[in-house]
């Protein structure tokens, strides 16, 4: 199948603190692609540069065929308007309500209708399950609710390529596997591929087709492939550890 | 030491110390920080020429229709920077205008010429105190306010979601309030001029000036160039107050400290730009002898 993203050679780094060196990867279409590691180790800032809120310090990022990394940010706006991104924070605008926030999106997509913006907003909002949520403010719900708003705000447009930066973290259980449920709908609905910033062993095994491990020793990535795969037969022992809840694993190849 | 101590610091030990070149502590000499001041200061200027030129930029994606952000947010701020900032220029105004014909008053009196408190007070108003009052106080309001504003929606990662969402942030953020400070300023500053001459003719009263007098004497000595220099220094000053406050916002850090002290960035910068601002205007009208 045709490399969807491919991650070429990426070094991400903070000034002069370099956060992660010479990433080599590929997401495939209609993949689910799970990107862990250790607190601190970058994986927010890889979702940052995949989206292009930061520059590469070496390397490139090709979505399809098309270098995302040589297009002049000025010129990006085809490849962003097939994204849909969630940040680890929500990030929802805080001066407008829930419903605003995902409205938006879609007046500036040129959706005029104003029955047609409220109906799709109160739909996005019950995808994650905030209906009747429209006229709150994001500072009047919690912290496990604005998350699931900014995912509501992420599908606004309904992506192409969704990237969501930790959407399990506190959340419980139950929100938690409706969320993964959701996730699988997506992909299987409308073909969406989606990169997941996510610790969730659950998720993880449960609905990432590939996952990659960031390695906060050696600043590279530890190990790409299955998840399954890797907890068991990865031949580095950082990345068994991390699969297995630090629990000492033994290879079994 | 006991048991259940050295299981927590086995813990705190089971994680390898980050080595932080950055976090260095500053050991500079005394010229060592003045060299350093002295080149953050034109890298502060250079950026603020910088952002005045996207600015520029902004206005002319405005102007031909290709920027975008919301009107309510226009409407807002021009409300913000509006109305709501009339108690305060009113209160400072109505005390400059007394202020200086109360000084002006004790002076001119020694020489039997206290109705030149009219010219005074009328004259300093319009060409300088009125504009550079207002200045002041919407530096101190309003830049502070788009500076917290933006910078803590910098800090919250919401311009880095109006980016993604094919939003210009420059556009979105800094045109609604550039354009609706430069409209409010001139009329603030008209208001202004008006509430102090109105301070000076109560004090006026006061000495036994009458006020149809004080009026007449105004009207004589403020001529419709002069009253207009200080509104046209008004526009220039809006746009910088609103240019500092934007611009300090934009560059905020990510964390909430970062944003108190991009407040107070945002409010000196204003203020020395208007400062300076003024001066060049004084040297050039001095210049075209106006
Ligand atoms: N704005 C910044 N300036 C400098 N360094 C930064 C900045 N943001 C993050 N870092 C550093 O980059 C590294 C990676 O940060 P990042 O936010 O990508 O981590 P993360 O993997 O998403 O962690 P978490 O799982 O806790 O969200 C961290 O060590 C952090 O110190
Ligand atoms: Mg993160």
């Amino acid at each position: 199948m045709a490399a969807k993203i491919t991650v070429h050679g990426l070094t991400m780094s903070y000034g002069t603190l370099e956060v992660m060196h010479d990433l080599e990867f590929e997401i495939l279409d209609k993949d689910i692609f799970v990107i862990m590691g250790g607190s601190g180790c970058g994986k927010s800032t890889l979702l940052r540069h995949l989206v292009g809120l930061m520059e590469p310090t070496k390397g490139s990022i090709l979505y399809g065929d098309k270098d995302f990394t040589a297009t002049d940010p000025a010129d990006r706006g085809p490849f962003i308007r097939r994204f849909g991104v969630m940040y680890q924070s929500g990030a929802l605008w805080s001066s407008l309500t829930l419903g605003e926030n995902i409205s938006m999106p879609l007046e500036e997509a040129g959706i005029v209708s104003a029955k047609t913006v409220k109906d799709l907003v109160s739909y996005k909002l019950s995808l994650v399950g905030l209906s009747g949520f429209e006229d709150y403010y994001p500072s009047q719900i919690s912290g496990g609710m604005k998350k699931r708003a900014g995912l509501a705000r992420a599908l606004a447009l309904d992506p192409d390529i969704l990237f969501l930066d930790e959407p399990g973290a506190g959340l419980d259980p139950l929100s938690s596997r409706r969320l993964d449920d959701l996730i699988l709908r997506l992909r299987d609905s409308q073909g969406c591929t989606v990169v997941i910033v996510t610790h969730e062993l659950a998720s993880i095994f449960g609905i990432a087709n590939t996952a990659l491990f960031l390695d906060t020793a050696t600043r590279t990535q530890g190990a790409v492939g299955n998840p399954a795969d890797l907890r068991d037969h990865s031949d580095n022992p950082a990345v068994r550890l991390f699969l297995n809840r630090g629990e000492t694993p033994a290879k079994t190849s | 030491m006991p048991d259940n101590l050295r299981g927590l610091l086995e813990l705190a030990l089971a994680v390898p110390e980050e080595s932080q070149d950055q976090n260095k502590p500053d050991t500079l000499s005394a010229i060592g920080r003045l060299g350093k001041l002295t080149v953050e200061t034109w890298a502060g200027f250079l950026a603020f020429l910088k952002f005045t030129g996207q600015t520029v930029l902004s206005l002319i994606r405005f102007f031909t229709g290709r920027a975008r952000f919301r009107s309510a947010d226009f409407w807002m701020t021009l409300q913000q920077c509006g109305v709501q900032a009339l108690p305060i220029v009113s209160l400072i105004s109505f005390l400059i205008g007394l202020i200086f014909a109360f000084v002006g008053n004790v002076q001119l009196t020694h020489f039997g010429a206290n109705i030149f408190v009219a010219d005074l007070v009328g004259i300093a108003m319009v060409r300088e105190m009125g504009v550079v009052m207002t200045s002041i106080i919407m530096s101190g309001r309003t830049g502070a306010a788009f500076a917290a504003h933006i910078g803590s929606m910098k800090a919250n990662e919401e311009i880095d979601a109006l980016r993604t969402f094919g939003f210009d942030p420059f556009d979105f953020l800094v045109l609604p309030r550039l354009i609706a400070l430069v409209l409010m300023m001139p009329l603030l500053t008209v208001y202004s001029n008006v509430v102090g001459i109105f301070g000076g003719m109560v004090v006026g009263s006061f000495v036994g000036i009458p006020v149809q007098l004080y009026w007449n004497e105004t009207i004589a000595a403020v001529d419709l160039t002069t009253a207009s220099l200080g509104v046209f220094k008004s526009v220039f000053f809006g746009a910088a107050i609103a240019i500092s406050g934007c611009m300090m916002g934009m560059k905020a850090g990510n964390s909430s400290a970062e944003v108190g002290e991009a407040t107070t960035r945002a409010v000196v910068t204003a203020i020395t730009a208007v400062i300076v601002l003024d001066s060049a205007f004084a040297v050039i009208f001095t210049l075209l002898d106006i």
